[in-house]
């Protein structure tokens, strides 16, 4: 009787765990087929010399050449360039519009007529949904130069100076174009945790005596302030591996680098070099560097904001 | 503070939230706002708090017109049901924050935090978070947070109706009686009416976004101008049937099939004025189960409350609710006669539901 039962609480323990695997095995697989796999993958090619020129796809053919190719990128003249360009877009871009200004846009629209805001920020979401290689070719008709961009025809008007914008001010537009698609991510998020911000909560303080903009001091924005966080962490590691925009918009340049960021030149290593001369090699240990500079971060965010916190198990039967 | 609320409207597009409201309110005085869910009641309140503006009409607080005054430059204190405390902040910090917005000096602001936690009960509390604390004492804080700035005006929204029923009659006392003590004009909005008959100094009844009738709960319970606060003031309800009341040799008579009750003169004169039926109000207290009486039933099903049982006797296809005393043990099945005092009978116009013996 007693054994009986012991298997049966086996059986039953087993199943609990097959059931809870079950329910995790589709994210699950999707984050080995899309995320660990190629990861290995790019990691395996960074260890070899896999080029155009003695191309194959047959792992086991593929010639090893050890950490050559991190000696040579530490050694490359433009790496640190690249570099500081990375840091410089993912802050400027991350600071002014992905964090400041979709904080700005959703406590506008969260504060007004309740229709307004939504057509606002519905149209905010425009940049995100659109295609990039259309959204890219509205911008480049707009910088276009004299007399064909709309900017500059501006310009003629009012009796200013005309400008090839990308050739004198690209980083202007590398930050804006991609800045404009970064706000809709705050700004949804925002705008979710302020609306969820109890209506007698938001009204307890106007009749405290608070004016609005005191409330969002000392009421809205201590009490957004881990949508907040999650907003930073996420958007910088998205930004970090972002380049579709840029590679439309300058493709790097103008002229050497100018606003080439780490993962384009992962992707114009490895992809698209000069004369179809691709280094798959060399591309993926800018790739294998991006990966393990993600990584870090992200552990760095989880200690640093406690996420364990944020997502501790619902507590539904303490209600 | 004396507030004066006249043909107040007010309108959310098309959804009327309240109709041509007036109500005028004294110096000290403590009214409660009584009605079932979406009456108007917490409309009403928050337009006097600011946070709505009035569609039309005017509301005064003393002389002053304050349709257009920002909450924050009102001065009235408010607690909500859901005790609406700032979960980041501790209770210190939540009782001192309109201190805070006032720029009040910080050691006057720690003193006064001290002194009104002190009156809350809750001086111990103060380095704790709204999270950390039990329904009752969040409602404390945030009684305290409302009084701290020394409002003109308290407005209460059901502040008790998250509470446990017994912590409930606690708060309930202590609220009356800081109130009294305090003197501060206070607006309570409850769908309780055990609440704003034991609390209130005026009840103002509300239904469908109107005022149904506005006075002391005495008023109310024995003379209710309409059904709809006979119905809703006093627990259990007011027994609502329809009769025909006539007249012969001066003695008046409700009648309705099998049942037969003698009304006094002063009550069933106007009743009988009516043409065709009316509708007869007796409160549960009115009517008494004798060995034998007027009208003979049959119990339907008793519920013990403790004190008293509340029993339903069936009298044909009639059903009266009454408290009987617990000793009697009656049963459900039970033949019984049922004795009604008529003195308290209330008799009501069955279109406009208006009262046919308390004319506005």
């Amino acid at each position: 009787m007693l054994k009986h039962q012991a298997a049966n609480s086996r059986r039953n323990a087993l199943r609990s765990y097959l059931g809870a695997y079950g329910f995790m095995a589709p994210a699950g697989i999707l984050v080995i087929v899309f995320f660990l796999i190629p990861v290995a993958i790019v990691l395996y090619l960074s260890v070899t010399n896999l080029a155009s020129s003695n191309f194959t796809s047959d792992l086991a053919k593929m010639e090893f050449i050890g950490l050559k190719n991190y000696d040579t990128l530490f050694n490359d003249q433009f790496a640190r360039k690249i570099f500081s360009n990375t840091i410089f877009y993912v802050l400027v871009t991350l600071s002014i519009f992905n964090v400041s200004l979709a904080l700005i846009v959703s406590l506008l629209t969260t504060h007004i007529d309740r229709n307004a805001g939504f057509i606002f920020r519905a149209m905010w979401i425009l940049p995100r949904i659109t295609s990039p290689v259309v959204y890219i070719l509205i911008w480049k008709r707009m910088i276009a130069e004299a007399p064909f961009g709309i900017i500059n025809q501006f310009n003629e008007l009012l009796g200013q100076p005309t400008y090839n914008y990308i050739s004198t001010n690209p980083w202007v537009f590398v930050v804006v174009v991609n800045g404009f698609i970064g706000v809709s991510f705050g700004m949804i998020i925002f705008t979710s945790a302020i609306e969820s911000i109890p209506k007698d909560l938001l009204n307890a303080s106007l009749v405290d005596g608070s004016s609005r903009l005191q409330r969002i001091r000392f009421v809205i924005l201590p009490l957004i302030r881990w949508p907040l966080l999650f907003v930073v962490t996420y958007q910088t590691l998205s930004l970090l591996t972002s380049f579709v925009e840029i590679q439309l918009l300058t493709d790097g340049g103008p002229g050497l680098y100018r606003t080439e960021v780490w993962s384009l030149t992962a992707y114009h290593r490895a992809l698209s070099n000069y004369f179809g001369n691709a280094q798959w090699g060399y591309g993926s240990a800018f790739a294998v560097l991006l990966v393990l500079i993600g990584v870090v971060l992200a552990v760095i965010y989880m200690r640093v904001f406690r996420f364990d916190e944020l997502i501790a198990e619902p507590r539904v039967e303490a209600l | 503070m004396e507030i004066r609320i006249d043909n107040l409207t007010k309108k959310f597009g098309e959804v009327v939230g309240v109709e041509d409201l007036t109500l005028h309110i004294d110096d000290g005085e403590f009214v409660a706002f009584l009605g079932p869910s979406g009456c108007g009641k917490t409309t009403t309140l928050l337009t006097l708090a600011g946070i709505y503006k009035p569609t039309e009409g005017l509301i005064r607080f003393g002389e002053r017109i304050v349709n257009q005054v920002q909450p924050k430059d009102r001065n009235i204190g408010m607690v909500f049901q859901s005790y609406a405390l700032y979960p980041h902040m501790t209770v210190f910090q939540n009782i001192a924050y309109p201190l805070k917005l006032k720029k009040t000096p910080k050691n006057l602001q720690n003193e006064s935090v001290r002194q009104v936690a002190g009156v809350m009960g809750i001086g111990d509390l103060l380095d704790r978070r709204p999270g950390q604390l039990s329904g009752g004492q969040q409602q404390r804080v945030a009684l305290g947070r409302a009084l701290v700035k020394e409002p003109d005006v308290l407005l209460f929204d059901e502040p008790l109706s998250n509470l446990d029923a017994r912590l409930r009659l606690t708060m309930r006392g202590e609220i009356k009686h800081l109130q009294k003590n305090l003197g501060i004009t206070s607006i309570y909005v409850t769908h309780d009416q055990v609440e704003a008959m034991t609390m209130a100094d005026r009840i103002a009844v509300m239904s469908g976004g109107r005022l149904q009738a506005f006075d002391t709960p005495e008023e109310l319970y024995d003379r209710p101008k309409t059904q709809f606060v006979a119905g809703f003031v006093g627990n259990p309800p007011m027994n609502f049937i329809d009769v025909n009341v006539s007249q012969s040799d001066g003695a008046y008579t409700a009648k309705t099939g099998s049942i037969r009750m003698t009304v006094p003169a002063a009550r069933g004169a106007p009743a009988a004025e009516h043409a065709g039926a009316v509708v007869m109000g007796l409160r549960p207290e009115d009517i008494a189960i004798a060995s034998e009486g007027e009208v003979a039933g049959e119990i339907f099903v008793v519920e013990p409350l403790g004190r008293e049982d509340l029993i339903d006797v069936r009298v044909g296809e009639h059903s009266f609710i009454l408290l009987a005393n617990t000793e009697s043990r009656h049963r459900a099945g039970e033949r019984v006669a049922l004795q009604f005092d008529m003195s308290q009978v209330q008799f009501f116009d069955p279109q406009s539901e208006r009262s046919l013996l308390w004319r506005q």
